[in-house]
């Protein structure tokens, strides 16, 4: 800066340039503006606007009983809404003091981790193809599209999921939904295997990723940053581990962690962590496969109360018809009570702060969203960097505009 | 690793006397509620003790209690201490015509957005914010939507006639 000829003033032309990066820009991939002060191709200063989205989903749940709070969760981070909706589930549950047989913990974890590959495979398919690279993102698309199809096999939707209850899932899940992932858990390695060759060890790859938007580990934690892009930095805090829900204490899987927090750690943890995810899908569903006879039917918990009833017993069954009435029409006596409960989003910390005063809906509910808190880093991410550094840096982020804006 | 709810509250109490109230544990979580001015004392104090290391803001977020007169918002701090995994959850209540807390920037940059963001639907004056300007809604917006004085539309009224949406 200090070598330009200084402007008299009030000149109309000034040493930097402004650019608006958004909120609709095909880089920004979601509805969010950043305003960069360039000097040539350097970023200066970033300033960034959120909220172009926000559908006040908060106050919204403040007007619904539990299970219709599942709908809105689902357009948080809707490249994972599965995990989501059982986030959702997790603290009803914990509210209700409700345990859920093991069978439906390991489904609910076969979708969970499922959720979780199609998360890490969109975000590291856009880091190449914001590099230049868009092989890679064809290459693992088509297994989203498995992934959704196993989705739609066992709640029948495919991007807002609004999939399982409270207490369970709507159904069991159906030979195809078996056969699928199948399917899927042979064929997706070896992809995923020849994107790693295309991307891992690929030098424009790496010269484009290494030492761009880095962050430290003190940094990262003071940013409140969590899941992946914390993990990048060095700090090995996982949900999973650290509050273990939905029985994920029962198997083996390590926390892949980072050094330098740059965008080429972020592509490495991601890509770990969907091997970490295809072993635990591996080991769930060999556990689910040991059910035998009545075992292997459980698709949800004995809690009448609060587990909305299959629609084909609200027709023949008095006690279902009852049970239905009572949870559609919020008369079902909910616990009074304080709750935080947190899952392992694809981002990280999904955390839902429930108040409830008894009554039929929340007193207040607050969604934490990771994307929300760790964004704000961003401005400091790209300070000094280049412009198309703060594209990839942006997309290796990981934002969802849906989480920023709840 | 061998810190505890109770260590947790002993420490606290040792430190700040009968200034901190309303010790409970709902699900396992240890609450309680601060005056608010002491607000940054206690986050301070919490992060800099080398045994409790509460060194990480989960969430910071408000909650409005219209009937409780003169403290009718709260400002809920969720903190967590990732080497020994515990959490805790404190309370600051402040009157609704003078909603004035002492703002958490300095100790923590994530509180940046999670203030603004308070700001933006409780109205609460995080004073030493470097930006509280709205964040999620417009910025012309005069009033803060997650009162409790501003329920959402009877979904039963008939007085509308929207072709659009059919109501």
């Amino acid at each position: 800066m200090s070598d330009h000829i200084l402007l008299p003033e009030g000149s109309i032309e000034k040493l930097s340039t402004t650019l608006n990066l958004g909120p609709t820009h095909p880089a920004t991939h979601g509805v969010f503006q950043n305003i960069l002060e360039l000097d040539g191709e350097r970023i200066l200063k970033s300033t960034s606007t959120v909220g172009y989205i926000h559908r006040a989903f908060e106050k919204l749940a403040e007007r619904r009983p539990l299970y219709q709070i599942t709908p809105l969760t689902d357009r948080l981070n809707y490249c994972s809404s599965p995990i989501n909706n059982m986030g959702w589930h997790i603290t009803c549950e914990r509210l209700f003091g409700i345990t859920l047989p093991k069978r439906v913990d390991y489904l609910r974890i076969i979708i969970m981790e499922l959720s979780r590959i199609s998360d890490h495979l969109i975000c590291n398919s856009i880091v190449g193809v914001d590099s230049g690279a868009f092989s890679g993102f064809l290459y693992l698309m088509q297994f989203r599209e498995l992934i959704y199809e196993i989705y739609e096999e066992v709640c029948g939707s495919r991007l807002t999921t609004n999939i399982g209850r409270i207490g369970g899932f709507e159904r069991n899940f159906t030979k195809t939904a078996f056969e699928k992932l199948d399917k899927f858990l042979a064929e997706y390695p070896a992809q995923l295997k020849e994107f790693e060759n295309l991307f891992t060890r690929n030098r424009i790859f790496m010269d484009r990723t290494i030492g761009c938007g880095a962050i430290s580990a003190e940094r990262a934690l003071n940013y409140g940053f969590t899941g992946p892009n914390l993990r990048a930095a060095g700090v090995d805090y996982d949900v999973r581990v650290h509050t273990p829900y939905s029985s994920y204490e029962d198997f083996q899987f390590s926390i892949p962690v980072g050094k330098t927090g740059d965008c080429y750690d972020r592509f490495l943890v991601r890509n770990e962590e969907m091997w970490q995810s295809l072993s635990l899908i591996n080991q769930a569903y060999s556990k689910v496969k040991e059910f035998k006879g009545a075992d292997a039917e459980v698709f949800h918990a004995d809690a009448p109360a609060y587990y909305l009833p299959e629609k084909k017993d609200v027709y023949t069954k008095m006690e279902a018809l009852i049970y239905h009435f009572k949870i559609i029409m919020g008369e079902t006596d909910i616990p009074v009570g304080e709750l935080y409960s947190s899952v392992e989003a694809g981002n990280g910390e999904l955390g839902f702060y429930l108040i409830s005063d008894g009554g039929r809906t929340p007193y207040r509910l607050h969604f934490r969203r990771p994307c929300f808190i760790y964004y704000q880093a961003f401005e400091e991410l790209v300070k000094g960097g280049m412009l198309s550094d703060a594209v990839i840096t942006m997309s290796s982020l990981n934002l969802i505009a849906g989480e920023l804006d709840a | 690793m061998s810190l505890t709810n109770e260590l947790v509250q002993q420490k606290l109490i040792d430190k700040f006397g009968d200034q901190l109230a309303d010790w409970v544990q709902p699900y396992g979580m240890l609450t309680f509620t601060a005056p608010k001015e002491l607000n940054l004392k206690v986050l301070q104090f919490l992060y800099d003790d080398t045994e409790l290391k509460f060194q990480f803001l989960t969430d910071l977020q408000a909650v409005h209690y219209p009937h409780n007169k003169g403290a009718e918002l709260a400002v809920v701090y969720h903190l967590h201490n990732l080497t020994d995994n515990i959490r805790l959850r404190f309370k600051v209540f402040t009157d609704i015509t003078n909603p004035d807390v002492y703002s958490a920037t300095a100790l923590y940059s994530s509180a940046n957005y999670m203030e603004r963001e308070t700001y933006d639907f409780f109205g609460i004056n995080f004073t030493g914010h470097p930006n509280l300007i709205r964040i999620l809604n417009v910025e012309e917006m005069d009033y803060f939507p997650m009162r409790k004085e501003f329920p959402l539309e009877d979904q039963t009224r008939i007085d509308k006639d929207d072709e659009m949406f059919g109501r």
